[in-house]
């Protein structure tokens, strides 16, 4: 039944949303993590997201595709120096490294996240109820 | 007489078929809102339906071993939609566009297994005989 097949396409678009979450987490969690120098300091994280054809070379594609997720990159942002020659962390110049974590930005692409999840849970349901009464044809 | 299924059915099992087609197709651009480059499709149903209603594009059959076209064959159609505002990032997705579309095939879906279930209701009263 092909029908099944929504669930998978919402799946893999719940599991890429979620993982957008998490990073989101992370990112937010990490904001304020310091370090003593540029090449250990947090970097923002961000999901890579790309449509999969599925069975493209199979004559049965029917140009539906599931979210495929590349990878997770770091953001090339600049990190931020900070003079602050009391903290512990700081190196023999005196300075210490903030991550390139840009919270507002983090608390938006949460949002967005969010509710790109709750469109595919929609999906999903609403797939669900038709499977469901199509079942239930001619009682 | 005879009653078959087909005749007894009527348009109903084909645009069930395409309304499921439909479903997948919207849930796909639903999923892939957040993906670049992904372009949003969908079917065009009434061309569909159109061509599987007319009778005239079957062929003629001038020798025994000829292939009929079967009107039941649906050669799903699927389309790309011009988005109404453009994104950076190459997505045509139109979260709001793709949810009233999907809704109302939802909808739409019901309203055939309706008349599905009427029709199977009518050939069991036929059956008994009440």
């Amino acid at each position: 039944m092909s029908a099944l097949k929504i669930f998978d396409i919402a799946g893999s678009g719940m599991n890429a949303q979620s993982l957008r979450l998490n990073l989101v987490a992370s990112n937010i969690s990490n904001a304020n993590t310091v370090s003593s120098s540029e090449g250990d300091v947090y970097k923002s994280r961000q999901p890579v997201f790309a449509a999969e054809f599925k069975k493209v070379m199979d004559k049965q594609n029917d140009g539906t595709s599931q979210v495929n997720i590349m990878g997770v990159i770091e953001s090339q942002a600049p990190t931020v120096m900070e003079y602050a020659p009391n903290h512990p962390m700081a190196d023999k110049n005196g300075y210490i490294f903030k991550p390139n974590v840009n919270t507002v930005e983090e608390m938006a692409n949460m949002m967005s996240a969010s509710r790109s999840y709750q469109n595919n849970v929609e999906v999903l349901n609403t797939a669900k109820q038709m499977i469901l009464q199509t079942l239930k044809l001619g009682q | 007489m005879t009653i078959n299924f087909d005749t007894a059915l009527g348009i109903h099992p084909q645009a069930l078929a395409l309304r499921e087609r439909r479903t997948e197709v919207l849930a796909a651009n639903l999923a892939n809102a957040d993906t670049p480059g992904y372009k949003a499709q969908d079917l065009n149903f009434s061309s569909i339906l159109n061509k599987t209603l007319s009778k005239d594009v079957s062929l003629e059959k001038t020798q025994a071993r000829h292939f009929g076209t079967d009107r039941r064959i649906l050669g799903a159609e699927v389309l790309f939609r011009n988005p109404n505002q453009i994104s950076l990032d190459g997505n045509t997705v139109e979260t709001q566009v793709e949810q009233a579309k999907y809704a109302e095939n939802a909808v739409q879906y019901q309203a055939s297994l309706q008349f599905l279930s009427g029709n199977f209701a009518e050939l069991k009263s036929a059956i008994k005989g009440e």
